[in-house]
């Protein structure tokens, strides 16, 4: 008998409350911008942070207060920029969308390796001993240990030979994996872009072809070559301005180190 | 009759202080003690809490559970109804004072497990207060959280620009000037008002 009192009277009491509560949420409701609503339905949800709000709902947040661009949803790309535009009445002007990309290319059995590295599997920690460089002779290269896989929420990295590799076809631009890399070997290129330099080492051409078969040297060909002046060398490291480049795939052509590549 | 409120009131803002002496309360108290502004909402709505807590408390207790026979069932409709003001007071704070609702943060709903709150209900019940003595238990408990919170977080703001060692920073010297306090409130221990 008790227990059917316990029941009945806790029931009852929850009941009450809860009828309290439901009125009191009515009375208090707060009205929340019902654009807020619409331009967090049409974010691409994944809370990447790659436009610099705490996730989607401080972005949309921050678009309904005119305080973000339309166009800054990287992964939800143009489709959501122009989507995001039409909800704020403004035209959206599809942003340009990047693509990360690793500038590396010593792949396995093409880099020289100091010593025996077993320690923890992670390039960070490898940075920490023996000069920063991992195994690798190379103090500039991927050491492959996949702290940008880690860090990707779109299963668009990959270590492939070795070395880090960028699904193109996955990636978002979110440039995540850029913050996770300790050599500040990923940056971002436009999706558009067909030559890219795969290589991040600025030591000079005789020290770069005792340890790595890909390595940049710096020998000025492809600067030479270029029809549109879009390639400078840098520290024996040559850079490919991408507002410049005409995307005609010469200097991936003739590169003797074949470390400039044709991405498309 | 008014002695024995006068004593409770004092015995609940100093003598039994429910966080220098109980020790109860203490994750709020340490969590929001970081700027006065929160430290006052925080304290301002522990007080509200409180107080309706113990009145409504007491009324269930009295003519619901004691002459049902259900008095084992006092915690749980205790929690029941601790957890319904609580969230009564989240949505009053997020449509009337939303600064100091986002201020709070996830210590507002937190004040469902603050202990000093079902403590002060549960302390309610084993003295055998009535009605209004329970009243003001409550209202002076949570006077007393308030007291504790505000002279700490004005402690904790002149920390801020204190010297001290490194090995101290952020926590360590909270806690350090936490027990400060408490033995400062160590004084009031034993007396009897009345």
């Amino acid at each position: 008998m008790t227990i059917i009192w316990a029941i009945v009277i806790l029931g009852a009491l929850g009941l009450l409350f809860g009828i309290l509560l439901a009125i009191a949420g009515k009375v208090f409701a707060v009205e929340v911008d019902p654009k807020v609503e619409a331009i967090r339905a049409v974010c691409a949800g994944a809370n990447c942070g790659a436009c610099g709000y705490p996730g989607c709902d401080g972005y949309a947040a921050a678009v309904a207060a005119g305080e973000a661009p339309v166009n800054a949803c990287v992964p939800g790309g143009a489709a959501a920029a122009e989507a995001i535009g039409e909800i704020m009445g403004t035209s959206a002007v599809g942003g340009e969308t990047y693509v990360a990309f690793v500038r590396c290319s010593g792949i396995c059995g093409h880099t020289k390796e100091k010593f025996d590295y077993q320690g923890l599997e992670s390039c960070l920690a490898a940075t920490r001993l023996g000069g920063g460089s991992g195994a690798n002779v190379c103090t500039a290269g991927c050491m492959g240990f996949g702290d940008c896989v880690a860090a990707c929420s779109f299963d668009a990295m990959h270590i492939v030979d070795g070395i880090a590799q960028v699904d193109w076809d996955k990636c978002v631009g979110c440039m995540k994996c850029a913050e996770a890399c300790p050599k500040n070997l990923i940056t971002k290129v436009p999706s558009t872009a067909t030559d890219v330099v795969a290589c991040n080492s600025t030591d000079k051409g005789a020290v770069v072809t005792k340890y790595c078969d890909y390595g940049c040297i710096g020998c000025m060909k492809c600067v030479k070559e270029c029809p549109s002046d879009a390639i400078k060398v840098e520290n024996f490291l040559a850079v490919i301005d991408q507002e410049k480049c005409v995307n005609c795939g010469h200097c991936s052509d003739i590169c003797p180190r074949h470390c400039i590549k044709d991405i498309r | 009759m008014l002695a024995s409120l006068v004593s409770i009131s004092l015995g609940a803002i100093l003598v039994n202080n429910f966080i220098f002496s109980q020790f109860l309360g203490i994750c709020p108290f340490l969590g929001c003690s970081n700027k006065m502004s929160t430290a006052t909402g925080m304290s301002v709505a522990v007080i509200f809490v409180m107080t309706m807590a113990s009145a409504i408390c007491w009324v269930i207790n009295t003519y619901l559970l004691i002459p049902l026979e259900l008095a084992f069932m006092q915690t749980v409709a205790y929690i029941l109804v601790i957890a319904v003001l609580v969230q009564f007071v989240e949505m009053f704070l997020k449509k009337m004072i939303p600064s100091l609702y986002s201020a709070m943060g996830i210590f507002l709903p937190l004040i469902t497990t603050n202990c000093a709150v079902l403590g002060v209900v549960l302390l309610n019940t084993q003295n055998n207060y009535n009605f209004l003595e329970s009243t003001v238990y409550g209202f002076t408990g949570g006077i007393g959280f308030a007291l504790a919170i505000i002279l700490f977080a004005s402690v904790r703001e002149r920390l801020e620009f204190a010297d001290y060692p490194k090995a101290f920073e952020g926590f360590a010297i909270g806690l350090v000037s936490a027990a400060l306090f408490a033995l400062a409130f160590m004084g009031f221990s034993g007396m009897k008002i009345l």
